[in-house]
């Protein structure tokens, strides 16, 4: 899942100081099971900036709302009346949702509420971790289901660096050495073979550094859309 | 000690059903004064306590809100009263950056025998809050209107 | 591939003729400064010529940023002290380093080490972009590439001359999975390094384990290796490799030594307690290089003085290793020997 956190909230009240009419619209997927942007997160930010803004001497119209995916047209277009009716739209989805919010409502001003982090799960109630990167070409398979390019601070494919020390990185003591992890995994699985040879380098074409990524699945494309 | 409805402080104090709301019964039965700023509010178990209602009461006006459940182990629960500790923590956070004191939330654990308890963190609490002084949003919105525009 | 006046030699640099005739190397290490300053790149390499056979220049160590070590070594080059251009794989993709692979050799160095780069968290600039585009072991095969088959890592083939470099790879004994170093030696050397310089070796027995399955998978045979030594400057500083920095195994027994260095000396007298630490480093270095040199497979050491210059003259004159062999200048190569 997409993991994201808040915003501080003088940076949130910076980015609408300037409007009176303020709609923080939450998300009801990602952001909800990381506690960041769902209704009660909503609740408690439009809450929290009434009270901000009143303190201020600016008291502004804080409302809220959550539609189930702010990441698709079909869950964001019922609250067009809504967002018609704010100044200010501030999306407390994912980067993915404000994004989606100010494509298809083109005259809203919509500005993040949060920042998103990173693609991981909850590894126990309260902790997230990220665990992929969305590299665009999957390797999983060849180093027993960890991902180096998402756990490695430095991306190695040929790792371990000679940082790794009692299986954690160096860099952050909490932080497992995804290396280590691997070739744990692998010595217990027998396949150490697996990285005896060295893995070549990596095509990042496939990554963000071959520009915006884009899928087209023809056989799912609807008649009406593809002859737009 | 009540001056006109106005002027006197208001604050809710959140009490769990199995400790801190039964203290309160009891330093009645045991005659033991506690200030009449409090405003009793009855929680199967502080766990349930969530930082919106926190929040909303305090925008609506209240002065302070403390939250008073069982002794930490003790809990009906299990950790429910552990919970609320980290979460009113989190919110003390909040309400600085929002700009409000967060000695305005207090939480308070006690065992139902503790009448005296109750009457002592009660009259603590209020003088605490009478010290910060009125709630910036008290003339914004009162109590009962609030109570009637939220049910 | 068309033949190439080679001399038989891969880079005719002076180190890969020391190790080729089988003598013990020695290499230094230089630190450029955090300024365009060239006269202390000049200073630093008065301390170090004649007392090594090639001296590292440091890539934007511990990320912090310095002059770089390509015009830090031609600088060097110029003062008559072969450079070791380091350089990593944190603030360049694949092509900033080729081009800087091809400007490092017209200006006249003949040894690159090739090195992931420390985590730029450490550094002055931790706020930074890393690249990583490539690592270590790719970089290596990069340049090999280069060299041996005058194509770029794309595999368009070079016009015109062709880089020819010495090719070395860093190689840490003490990381963990402790058994697992052997193997990752062996991918660089796969890749094709020609030396290796280790991590600052510190536990000889620990490094004589690693060595022995160095030398079961055979890559003793196949890279030179050099031994990383370090000169300690206090006990201090001793006890903060011991504790503090990942990757370093420092036994009590130096730590012990350091401590003792200053017995008998009074407390106040700062001077001496100094230069008492300071003989005991260079005396621990000594012994630890006499013992590395005993190790099978070990040919060479990589001596380790960043900001200490001066403490390598003693070391390598302390462990019988001066003076360092004269090259006679090479012949005029033959055309039709190929490189090996």
């Amino acid at each position: 899942m997409i993991v994201a956190e808040q915003k501080p909230l003088e940076e949130i009240k910076s980015l609408i100081a300037d409007y009176q009419n303020v709609l923080v619209v939450g998300c009801g997927t990602c952001v909800t099971v990381c506690f960041a942007g769902g209704e009660k997160e909503a609740g408690i930010l439009a809450s929290s900036l009434r009270m901000a803004t009143k303190l201020d001497g600016n008291t502004k119209q804080v409302d809220h709302l959550v539609v189930q995916r702010q990441c698709e047209w079909e869950y964001i277009d019922p609250i067009k009346e809504q967002v018609d009716k704010a100044d200010i739209v501030l999306s407390i989805g994912c980067g993915i949702g404000v994004q989606a919010l100010v494509e298809r409502f083109p005259d809203a001003i919509v500005v993040p509420g949060l920042n998103t982090t990173f693609l991981g799960l909850p590894t126990e109630q309260g902790i997230w971790e990220e665990r992929c990167a969305a590299c665009g070409e999957c390797i999983l398979g060849l180093t027993g289901g960890i991902c180096p390019i998402a756990r490695c601070a430095k991306q190695l494919l040929n790792g371990p660096c000679g940082g790794s020390q009692n299986g954690m990185c160096e860099i952050n003591p909490d932080t497992p050495c995804a290396w280590q992890l691997i070739y744990d995994k692998l010595e217990s699985q027998g396949r150490l073979e697996l990285i005896m040879e060295i893995f070549p380098s990596k095509d990042w074409s496939n990554s963000r550094d071959g520009g915006p990524r884009k899928i087209t699945r023809e056989d799912l494309r609807l008649a009406a859309e593809e002859t737009e | 000690m009540m001056n006109d409805r106005e002027n006197a402080f208001h604050i809710v104090a959140y009490c769990c059903h199995y400790c801190a709301y039964a203290a309160a019964d009891l330093a009645g039965v045991l005659r033991l004064r506690y200030p009449a700023e409090i405003k009793i509010v009855e929680l199967p178990c502080t766990g349930r306590i969530d930082a919106r209602e926190i929040l909303l009461t305090l925008e609506h006006g209240a002065d302070g809100v403390m939250i008073a459940g069982c002794l930490e182990g003790d809990c009906h629960f299990q950790d429910g009263n552990i919970n609320a500790r980290r979460r009113i923590e989190r919110l003390k956070q909040t309400l600085s950056e929002i700009g409000m004191d967060p000695g305005r939330i207090e939480m308070y654990n006690l065992s139902s025998a503790q009448g005296n308890r109750f009457a002592e963190v009660a009259t603590e609490m209020t003088e605490r809050i009478i010290e910060l002084g009125p709630s910036p949003f008290r003339t914004m919105v009162r109590i009962e209107d609030a109570v009637e525009s939220n049910p | 591939m068309t033949e190439k006046n080679t001399n038989g030699l891969k880079s005719g640099s002076n180190l890969e003729r020391i190790l080729r005739e089988g003598h013990f190397a020695v290499t230094g290490e230089l630190g450029p400064p955090q300024s365009a300053d060239g006269a202390v790149i000049r200073e630093k390499a008065e301390l170090l010529k004649g007392y090594c056979d090639a001296a590292n220049i440091t890539d934007n160590q511990t990320a912090i940023v310095r002059m770089s070590s390509i015009g830090a070594g031609a600088i060097v080059q110029q003062e008559g002290l072969e450079p070791i251009i380091q350089m990593t794989c944190r603030d360049r993709n694949r092509l900033a380093i080729q081009s800087d692979i091809l400007g490092a050799y017209a200006l006249g160095t003949r040894n690159v080490l090739c090195l992931t780069g420390d985590h730029q968290s450490f550094g002055n600039h931790p706020t930074a972009k890393n690249v990583h585009d490539l690592d270590s072991v790719h970089l290596i095969q990069m340049v090999v590439k280069m060299r041996d088959e005058a194509c770029f890592d794309c595999g368009d083939e070079m016009k015109g001359v062709e880089p020819r470099f010495f090719v070395g790879a860093a190689a840490n004994p003490f990381g963990d999975p402790f058994e697992w170093r052997p193997y990752r030696l062996a991918k660089k050397v796969k890749a094709g390094a020609d030396f290796i310089q280790t991590q600052l070796i510190y536990n000889t027995e620990r490094f004589a384990e690693y060595m022995q399955k160095v030398r079961e998978l055979g890559l003793h045979e196949q890279v030179y290796i050099l031994a990383g030594i370090g000169p300690l400057k206090s006990p201090g500083m001793a006890r903060y490799m011991r504790d503090q920095v990942p990757g370093l195994d420092v036994p009590n027994k130096w730590v012990d030594r350091m401590t003792e260095a200053t017995k008998g000396i009074d407390k106040d007298d700062k001077k001496a307690r100094r230069d008492a630490w300071r003989q005991e480093g260079i005396s621990i270095a000594v012994d630890l290089i006499k013992e590395l040199r005993q190790v099978e497979g070990v040919a060479g050491v990589h001596v380790m003085a960043i900001e200490w210059e001066e403490a390598v003259k003693p070391i390598v004159d302390g462990a019988g290793l001066l003076p360092r062999p004269e090259l006679s200048p090479l012949p005029p190569s033959d055309p039709k020997k190929k490189a090996s």
